[in-house]
């Protein structure tokens, strides 16, 4: 940028500093499994497009609650408003083509991310883990009783969405177009979150959550930038919610459920929070212990889920990530003292 | 005369009936070197929040080089050149050293809106952060992380990323609080080699630390001005002597 003196930044402390931004070989892998996974297994990939969907939504709360330290329970309700615009633009026929309605659906959902986050983020805590859960809960209520114009209890069905580029049609039968367009709507956003949190906005957001009182001190104009943040993850969220509505061809009431806001929660916490990769380890290995606990006990499958949230929360704090850092950590150390 | 950097006129503050702070009229001058010493409750670090816009005054007005910003937020002032440290540590804990101060750099420099590229890319926030680093002779430790330091070290990390502010007037509330004798020193040395230009206000209750720091002492019990002169004056004051030095490092929970 300016001409610093060269000394200063290869000083040995910067180095970590400089260089953490920078692409290590294993960030392709998650990428490298999710084509393998098209190829290997083109029966599931209308399952693999829910999942893609499920990681979008992850990484749009890993910023608020990860990153930033935004305690919200009610992160569906920003999917949900993107899930709706697709879904009434295209029921309506208003606007049926993919792109531009996501684009539509992340402007509605920073909207609202936007006006409920000046009210909202001026609490802090339990105050503000309660009116997020209120405001998802009028969003779903508005959507519910607003049936003239979305379906109500019923949800608008048989969503028509245009052909990706006017080329590559969604087949409800064969997902190829869903998951590969899923996939590359991913990719997009999450080059987008990378880079924003490596910028010094995302480590000021980080300054915010490790001290608040601090940031305040040095200048910090504290509540805007949550507000920003907040709106910018709210956007995303949008983004996910339109994209599942897209590949599901219908959106109804449970994409502004507390369950759908829960789960998301579950997936961040279950792979680790404020980590980038949490998101994605965490919505694998949820939808992998709901496939295989469902198997073994179909009737009380949550329960299992219940136990392990428990463990994590006593014995790994960091999630599954954070648990492979220990480790890596530790066997580096050892690696090293021999 | 030029204007003090910073004064305050007839400045009060009422908790309930509580008066933390009584009608006081205070002056620092540029490159001034007071403390502000008063026994545990008598109003110091209530008028440093109002200094520092923390809190909202009851009553009278705050100046900076003869500007009223008795209106003006924490963030505002900040930007005008008044910094502070806490008595408790505030930092980033489980960041790195040198993220601390770059974060309080970024802030000042206004780069800390920038969402389109990385950290690392900004040279020159990175290299003002070592350089100051340098200075307080924390550059050794820059990639440590603040929550593994000693906590001697922590305190220096607490002043730095203060002075990564370019603040004019700086507020230092109790700085070696709590830091063990054997490394007091660190932080007395980096306060006496603070840039002569920056006017330094200092609460303590260590009075050697005051007796080799101060030109000027500011008494307070309270919440108002007891007692105001240089050093020798105030140690010489039989009345301060009475409230205050006889039973200072204890705390006597008056006021």
């Amino acid at each position: 940028m300016s001409a610093a003196a060269p000394t200063a930044t290869e000083h040995p402390g910067a180095r970590s500093l400089i260089t953490r931004h920078r692409l290590r070989w294993w960030e392709t892998l998650p990428w490298i499994i999710a084509l393998g996974f098209y190829v290997a297994f083109p029966n599931y990939l209308g399952f693999g497009a829910e999942l893609l969907a499920m990681i979008l939504f992850a990484l749009s709360l890993d910023l608020a609650l990860g990153y930033a330290g935004i305690i919200t329970l009610g992160h569906a309700a920003f999917f949900g408003a993107g899930a709706y615009t697709v879904g009434m633009l295209a029921f309506y026929e208003i606007w049926t083509e993919p792109i531009i309605s996501l684009l539509l659906a992340a402007l509605v959902a920073a909207i609202i991310g936007f006006l409920s986050g000046l009210v909202l983020l001026r609490t802090r805590g339990l105050t503000l883990l309660m009116l997020t859960l209120c405001t998802m809960a009028l969003l779903q209520e508005a959507a519910n009783m607003a049936r003239a114009y979305t379906g109500g209890f019923d949800g608008l069905p048989d969503l028509a969405i245009a052909p990706v580029f006017g080329v590559f049609e969604f087949n409800p039968l064969y997902a190829n177009t869903q998951y590969l367009y899923s996939l590359g709507v991913l990719l997009v956003c999450f080059i987008f979150v990378r880079t924003l949190i490596y910028s010094p906005f995302g480590q000021s957001l980080t300054g915010i959550r490790e001290n608040l009182l601090r940031m305040h001190a040095i200048g910090s104009p504290v509540r805007l930038r949550l507000v920003i943040c907040y709106t910018i993850s709210a956007a995303l969220a949008g983004i996910a919610g339109g994209l599942w509505a897209q590949t599901n061809a219908y959106v109804n009431l449970s994409a502004l459920d507390l369950d759908r806001a829960a789960t998301v929660f579950i997936v961040l916490i279950l792979g680790g929070y404020g980590r980038l990769y949490g998101a994605f380890v965490g919505a694998v290995a949820y939808m992998a212990l709901e496939h295989f606990l469902a198997k073994i006990y179909p009737t009380a499958w949550q329960l299992g889920l219940g136990l392990l949230l428990v463990m994590i929360a006593l014995f790994a704090r960091n999630g599954i990530l954070g648990i492979g850092e220990a480790l890596w950590e530790r066997y580096g150390a050892r690696r090293k003292a021999t | 005369m030029s204007e003090p950097r910073l004064e305050t006129q007839a400045l009060s503050r009422n908790f309930g009936a509580l008066k933390a702070v009584q009608n006081i009229d205070f002056k620092l001058e540029a490159g001034a070197r007071h403390a502000l010493i008063g026994p545990n409750g008598a109003g110091k670090t209530t008028f440093v929040n109002l200094l520092t816009g923390v809190l909202p005054p009851s009553q009278g007005r705050v100046l900076l080089a003869g500007r009223d910003i008795t209106g003006k937020g924490q963030a505002e002032r900040v930007k005008l050149g008044v910094a502070r440290t806490f008595q408790i540590n505030r930092l980033f804990r489980g960041l790195s050293v040198l993220e601390n101060i770059s974060i309080a750099v970024a802030e000042r420099k206004g780069t800390a809106w920038s969402m389109l590229y990385p950290v690392g890319r900004r040279a020159d926030v990175i290299a003002e952060s070592i350089g100051l680093l340098e200075t307080l002779k924390l550059a050794d430790i820059a990639g440590h992380r603040v929550s593994e330091l000693p906590y001697g070290r922590q305190r220096l990390v607490e002043l730095a990323i203060t002075l990564a502010l370019k603040p004019e007037v700086l507020l230092l509330d109790e700085p070696a609080a709590g830091v063990p004798s054997a490394e007091s020193h660190i932080i007395l040395d980096a306060i006496e080699a603070l840039p002569k230009d920056i006017a330094v206000l200092i609460i303590e209750h260590d009075m050697d630390v005051v007796f080799r720091f101060a030109k000027h002492v500011t008494v307070m019990v309270s919440g108002a001005v007891f007692a105001s002169g240089t050093p020798r004056d105030i140690e010489a004051n039989p009345q301060v002597r009475a409230v205050y030095l006889g039973q200072a490092g204890k705390g006597s929970g008056r006021g």
